[in-house]
């Protein structure tokens, strides 16, 4: 039978027991894990817990990772912590990542192997539509569908329709994943793929490792997208099979599948770009910013946490000291890379030019600890939301960018392009 | 169902941080949460809303963070319905799976003002503005979505057996 899917629709036809799927068809589909964090998982608890069923579907399957509020920020997020290792222990489920162990979560599960090609996941995190960057199906769901999913093994989708990028060309010098991200969520807005796919094909996906792609794919929901999926190609294949803890399938688009609207995006123009406040659909390209003081600079989060984008802020920052009047505070997103940056020498180029260098945590990113801002101060982030209040105060003002971004501005003082300062 | 209530108006792309600062996410308790509900985007709305209240918006209404805590403290409110021109789309499902009314319709979102008395018949996809004496047509929920806001919710239509 021949049909005319997108990526996206074939995985979720096959896990939807159907030959094939359409956009706007209503589906019922078995998941491969169910997500959750210290924020969002109590809440799925307590609506698990009114469902009344004894056990969760799938005792591997489930996954919680307590990296919003963690470590523990005050004694109610400890309370919240201990409700999800308490529930945790009780229904014996294996994949529960606590402090020491855990990471930011999605960059955690692929490190781990726990999500792999062809996989749906649900996540009670918006940011779960990460996992498209290595061929699986993934988006963000609430507490109650992770509540449900965690009791059936099921949620309900419509079939979304897509857009297709076809990417060719390669990346300049300091430009990286999430350059391509802000100029694509600058080009078609905040709500430019409102409930579609995002689907990522063309010659240039090669040219991008894979921790570029876990960036692109992360944000695809500050498109307002379902998902953000790219073709598995061998730069996939190999870090998949170095990790993955189960086979998996790799799915492609049938050659005749229908797109809403289709781009082409030429990756060796886009230029370093900067989201001002408060949408990431305001962005500028760095020649583009002007004159704008910075207080503070993040680099880590779920979005560029990742050793690459630690490598690159440390290439910039290397024998260097940031400007007196900037706090960098650097997190990496897991243990296997906090170690990894430790015995590669990042942590000392980090702390020799004067940055605070923090355990796994999401912290600051949602103005929960760790780098919290006050009225009038502006911070420069590789995070993914600059919401009026997201980092602090609401006359507080996060400007988002790219690691060497990051790390140029921390030096110059104010938003800086990682070529001029590199120049000096 | 059918809605009946005073009109609160906010613009576009009202994000579910302002809607439930991240700071206030350390407890699941919907009342002490409630009191917080739209505190990052307008200070005085947990005084001005009354129960049965209908929140009006622009595009992309609960874009952001997954937080269900955002449909939840907005139901907590009193809040009885929320017209938007669209809604993002964690957000709309999360609205749907706790029981709370949505509708999206692009005109009657634009022209309702602050203030307006407004009334909604969620099954017919019909809003009266009994104000301007204006009246709008919308889609329907499709049959699947009715049946989970019907049985009050996912967890009811799992309890339900709606669902297995």
């Amino acid at each position: 039978m021949s049909t005319k899917m997108t990526m996206t629709q074939k995985i979720l036809a096959a896990h939807a027991g159907l030959e094939s799927v359409e956009a706007g068809q209503l589906i019922l589909v078995n998941v491969d894990r169910v997500l959750g964090n210290d924020i969002t998982s109590p809440v799925a608890i307590r609506e698990f817990e009114r469902i009344g069923v004894k056990d969760v579907y799938d005792k591997e399957k489930v996954t919680m990772v307590m990296d919003h509020f963690a470590p523990n920020k005050d004694i109610k997020a400890a309370v919240q912590c201990k409700m999800c290792r308490e529930f945790c222990g009780d229904h014996e489920i294996t994949n529960f990542y606590d402090v020491g162990r855990m990471g930011i979560e999605h960059a955690l599960l692929p490190e781990k192997g726990l999500v792999v090609p062809g996989d749906v996941v649900i996540g009670a995190d918006s940011h779960t539509c990460t996992y498209g960057a290595i061929g699986a199906f993934s988006t963000g769901v609430g507490s109650t569908d992770m509540a449900c999913g965690m009791a059936t093994g099921k949620a309900w989708f419509k079939v979304p329709s897509a857009i297709k990028f076809v990417l060719k060309g390669k990346l300049n010098k300091y430009v990286s994943g999430k350059d391509v991200i802000l100029h694509i969520i600058g080009m078609i807005g905040v709500d430019g793929a409102l409930y579609k796919s995002m689907e990522f094909v063309g010659e240039g996906v090669a040219a991008l490792t894979v921790f570029d792609r876990l960036t692109i794919s992360n944000m695809a929901i500050e498109a307002g997208a379902k998902n953000g999926i790219f073709e598995v190609d061998d730069a996939t294949l190999a870090y998949v099979n170095e990790r993955a803890q189960k086979p998996y399938t790799v799915y492609k688009a049938d050659p005749d599948a229908e797109y809403d609207e289709t781009y082409e995006i030429d990756l060796s123009k886009i230029k370093s770009t900067v989201a001002f406040p408060h949408l990431p659909e305001n962005t500028r390209t760095i020649d583009e910013v002007g004159d704008v003081r910075i207080d503070q600079i993040v680099i880590g989060s779920c979005t560029n946490g990742h050793y690459k984008d630690l490598a690159e802020a440390a290439e910039i920052l290397k024998g260097k000291k940031i400007a007196d009047h900037v706090r960098a505070i650097i997190i990496p997103a897991t243990q296997e890379i906090y170690l990894k940056a430790m015995e590669n020498g990042l942590l000392k180029i980090f702390i020799d030019a004067g940055c605070a260098v923090s355990t796994p945590t999401c912290g600051p990113c949602l103005g929960g600890h760790m780098g919290i801002l006050a009225a009038g101060e502006r911070a420069v982030a590789t995070t993914n939301r600059n919401f009026v209040g997201r980092m602090g105060d609401v006359k507080s003002e996060v400007y988002l960018a790219s690691p060497a971004v990051a790390a140029a501005s921390a030096i110059a003082g104010k938003i800086a392009d990682p070529n001029a300062v590199m120049a000096n | 169902m059918n809605f009946n209530g005073k009109v609160l108006k906010y613009g576009d792309n009202v994000d579910t941080d302002v809607i439930i600062p991240a700071r206030y996410l350390n407890t699941i308790d919907k009342k002490e949460l409630a009191t917080h509900c739209m505190e990052d985007i307008d200070k005085d709305f947990v005084n001005k809303v009354a129960p049965g209240d209908i929140m009006v918006a622009g595009y992309n209404f609960g874009c952001g963070s997954s937080r269900e805590h955002a449909p939840i403290v907005i139901k907590e409110s009193g809040v009885s319905l929320v017209i938007a021109k669209s809604f993002a789309r964690i957000f709309y499902r999360n609205a749907i799976n706790i029981g709370l009314a949505i509708l999206e319709c692009p005109e009657a979102a634009e022209e309702i003002a602050e203030g307006d008395i407004v009334e909604a018949d969620l099954d017919a996809g019909v809003i009266y503005n009994r104000t301007t004496g204006k009246q709008y047509a919308t889609q329907p929920f499709p049959e699947f979505i009715q049946q989970i806001i019907t049985n009050g919710g996912l967890v009811e239509s799992i309890r339900k057996g709606a669902i297995k």
